[in-house]
């Protein structure tokens, strides 16, 4: 059978055996349903998909899929992702994080990893609270939320990742939410369509520790402007809006990163006349 | 006067004054003619101003360390001089050159006796402008060491081409004028002619032999963060990986580098980062990853002092520990520690075939001294392995990643087969790769990532072992080019000593040590770290003579042969 011949794959064969770990109602089975759907709408193999991760409830989604995945350590998925797309410019690299994993623990690969445009799709679940560890705060946490570790809340404003990622120079941004999968799908076909650094922020309710955030979905609404392509005024919707404006927001066009090669030596021995006496 | 087989000299300025510049030259001078040599240097954290040093032997052999003294110190200026007086050891048979406008020299150059010779340099250099004293000065060394004054005017004339005429003259005439300022005065040493061969030499950094070992080895993808003194291992990498077809890539930190090769190595390219301490701190958490997960990756630290921020411009064997042992859980990997300039090239060549055939994580231990360092070395023999990595080609469903296997080693699949689709997990793992927490699963994948390590092959790498009798010393790094000149002095003196260099630090091999040290009585364990890392590893894994004893201090100070033998007799009396 050539790649000419094989069938094209239904959502069905993006998916492992492996039984989710997520409570009943978590907002991840549908981001879980949308990358699978975006991948039927790409016609991509399951073994030209890589999904990187790191550690969170986001985070165990590698293994839900039946693509290849690393399932790292805390914060640092985007780093691994660069590594493997750098090395990998054949595949189809989508890194999967939440707003503990993204923005606090790995927010310094966040703010490079938009910066350097490498051809990735960056997908964080953001429920503004650590799930997998029972309930803390994150930097997307409201500030007067009181949590065990926190008592009376953080006090601290929280963190605007769409405003960082447009100001550090990511190449695509747009916010989705979990409850409408068919639309965040068409959204991470759309981003990882788009090249370099997209970023997708997905509204994902924690129904265990924030089952306020069931009423998303009645808050959710769709841009009522199209996706602009200047980072500024794309900033400054960002920042005025309600927090629920979904769609593309931003599609900039500078150029991916690419790694210089030069195959001037066939033989490495060619490398050591440097040191010659 | 005597025939020296070497001669060491050192030029000590405050920083900015061109000692650097002079010492390399007098390497070069040297080299060119056929001798052999070793050149550092000793600085401070400055960029400009502070203090610096180039300390420079030259042979008739290629050597790995420098002396027990210094026969000719030249001093540029004494201003910071009294920071290095403890680095740049002295005798009676020492000569000094001094310009007396610029102050006494430090008290340590009367106290050892050295013979001074008056070099009126900042006379000259007011008189001559655009003379510079770095260059009087290295004028005054070629013509005590009876170099050859025409080879002298050849490499400053390449050296200073591209800052036009005017400075190849200045430098030229400021040459000549350290020559002249010393016509009457001789060393109480001649250095013997050099040997008449026929071999190619090169001269290289351990930094350099490093990166050129990692591409030997297949090394196609580095991902690092700058730090000192590690980055000419990039710096150099960073043109030539683009050359052979990888690519290097910056890293925000440290944090980013070594998870950034943990992704390239997953995609399928050999791939190495290079750091120091506080680098390295910084990615054991990966590197536990890396071990867990059974992705093949390099790093190369090279030692500074420590700990913390420590002294980054100076060495010390203080790193061990953390590269041993420093990792959460129960995570065997590889460490191995290159023992001479020649040998960066071989470890890394090596440890890259290591980390790839074992699909582990391996350290390189390096230091500040070998790093840096440049050496003028016979060109290595080339060696055959290169990373060998056992890659899946075709796949019985379910792929099984971390399949047990009988040598603990399970075929890897690359993105792209079909089939091969599999989680590269940090968690505890079954072997197709699926979260678990069950008891046999854990200890069934800690049994297969200990057995791979234990069960491999090493072959005769592992260790270097010199020559025979009763009493031995233990070395490691880059101490084994002391300890090696210390067997030699005391073979001259009688006493036959068997050197012992592990190059394989981690996993120990009990049974190839025991057959080392068969025979041994006494054995004298050398390294430089204040709390005797080396001796306590070696303690927790071997079994040691009763009579052994440990010669250790800290960086930045080196232990020489001289020290070396007396600790070893001293021992004998005890």
């Amino acid at each position: 059978m050539n790649a000419n011949t094989v069938p094209a794959c239904r959502a069905a064969d993006y998916r492992s055996e492996v039984k989710p770990i997520w409570c009943p109602g978590c907002g991840d089975y549908h981001v879980l349903m949308a990358f699978t759907r975006a991948f039927v709408a790409l016609g991509v193999r399951p073994e030209q998909v890589a999904v990187v991760s790191g550690i969170g409830c986001s985070s165990r989604i590698p293994a839900y899929t039946n693509c290849y995945g690393f399932h790292g350590v805390h914060g640092r998925a985007l780093a691994v992702a660069t590594g493997l797309k750098i090395v990998r410019p054949d595949l189809t690299v989508v890194v999967a994080s939440g707003d503990g994993d993204g923005y606090s623990i790995g927010g310094n690969h966040f703010l490079h990893a938009c910066r350097r445009n490498v051809d990735l799709t960056y997908v964080v679940m953001d429920n503004h609270i650590y799930g997998m560890t029972k309930g803390q705060p994150s930097p997307t946490t409201e500030p007067d939320f009181d949590t065990a570790l926190t008592p009376g809340g953080t006090g601290l404003r929280p963190f605007h990742p769409l405003v960082i990622a447009l100001a550090s120079g990511a190449n695509f941004v747009a916010r989705a939410f979990s409850g409408n999968p068919a639309e965040t799908a068409a959204i991470i076909v759309e981003a990882i369509r788009h090249p370099g650094f997209s970023f997708v922020e997905v509204l994902s309710p924690c129904v265990t520790y924030r089952p306020d955030q069931r009423a998303w979905k009645d808050r959710v609404h769709r841009a009522p402007v199209d996706a602009t392509d200047d980072a500024a005024r794309a900033a400054r919707r960002v920042m005025t809006d309600d927090g629920f404006n979904l769609g593309v927001l931003y599609r900039g066009s500078r150029p991916a990163y690419a790694p210089r090669h030069d195959t001037a030596v066939t033989d490495s021995a060619e490398l050591e006349r440097e040191f010659e006496l | 006067m005597a025939a020296a087989s070497s001669i060491s000299v050192a030029f000590v300025g405050s920083g900015g004054a061109g000692v650097l510049t002079s010492g390399r030259l007098l390497l070069e001078a040297a080299c060119a003619a056929g001798w052999h040599g070793l050149f550092t240097r000793c600085v401070g954290p400055q960029i400009r101003g502070g203090e610096a040093a180039a300390l420079v032997r030259v042979a008739i052999d290629p050597i790995e360390c420098h002396g027990d003294r210094f026969d000719l110190l030249v001093g540029v200026d004494w201003l910071n001089a009294h920071r290095f007086e403890t680095e740049i050891p002295l005798g009676p048979g020492s000569v000094v050159i001094s310009d007396p406008q610029a102050g006494d020299p430090p008290a340590i150059v009367a106290a050892s006796g050295a013979r001074v010779i008056e070099l009126r340099l900042k006379e000259l250099t007011t008189a001559n402008p655009a003379w510079r004293g770095n260059m009087i000065a290295l004028g005054a060394a070629v013509k005590l060491l009876r170099l050859d004054q025409d080879e002298l005017a050849d490499l400053i004339e390449k050296r200073f081409r591209e800052k036009g005429p005017a400075v190849v003259a200045a430098s030229l005439a400021a040459a000549h004028a350290g020559i002249a300022a010393v016509a009457n005065d001789e060393l109480d040493l001649e250095l013997a002619r050099p040997r008449a061969t026929a071999a190619r030499r090169w001269l290289i950094t351990g930094n350099e032999a490093v990166g050129l070992g990692a591409i030997r080895g297949g090394i196609r993808f580095a991902a690092a963060y700058p730090i000192t003194p590690a980055s000419e291992v990039l710096e150099w990498l960073a043109p030539n990986l683009t050359r052979v077809g990888g690519s290097l890539v910056q890293a925000e930190d440290e944090l980013a580098s070594i998870n950034m090769i943990i992704g390239g190595s997953y995609g399928g390219a050999p791939s190495l980062t290079a750091t120091s301490g506080p680098g390295l701190s910084l990615m054991i958490e990966a590197l536990g990853l890396a071990t867990a997960a059974e992705v093949p990756i390099v790093i190369v630290n090279v030692m500074r002092g420590g700990p913390s921020t420590g002294i980054p411009t100076k060495s010390e064997q203080a790193d061990l520990n953390i590269a041993v042992y420093g990792v959460h859980g129960d995570a065997p990997h590889i460490v191995v520690a290159p023992q001479s300039i020649p040998d960066c090239l071989l470890a890394t060549q090596w440890a890259v075939h290591l980390a790839e055939s074992l699909q582990a994580p391996a350290i390189l231990l390096s230091d500040q001294f070998l790093g840096q360092a440049l050496a003028a070395i016979p060109r290595p023999a080339d060696v055959s392995f290169i990373g060998q990595r056992q890659k899946a080609t075709t796949v019985v469903a379910p792929y099984r990643r971390y399949a047990l296997t009988a040598d603990g080693v399970s075929p890897m699949a690359m993105p792209g087969l079909s089939g091969g689709q599999y989680t590269a997990e940090s968690l505890t793992h079954t072997e197709r790769g699926l979260p678990s927490t069950s008891a046999s699963d854990h200890h069934a994948q800690l049994d297969k990532r200990r057995d791979k390590l234990e069960r491999f092959a090493y072959g005769d790498l592992w260790a270097t072992i010199e020559g025979q009798g009763t009493l031995a010393i233990m070395v490691w790094g880059s101490l084994t080019g002391a300890a090696r000149e210390a067997v030699a002095q005391l073979a001259s003196a009688g006493h036959a000593v068997r050197l012992i260099a592990p190059r394989l630090l981690s996993p120990a091999r009990p049974q190839e040590m025991a057959a080392a040290l068969d025979g041994v009585q006494r054995l004298l364990v050398v390294e430089q770290s204040h709390g005797a890392q080396f001796y306590r590893y070696l303690r927790a894994h071997y079994s040691l003579p009763d009579n052994t004893s440990v010669l250790h201090h800290p960086g930045p100070l080196p232990i020489r042969p001289g020290e070396i033998c007396r600790e070893l007799l001293a021992g004998l009396t005890r």
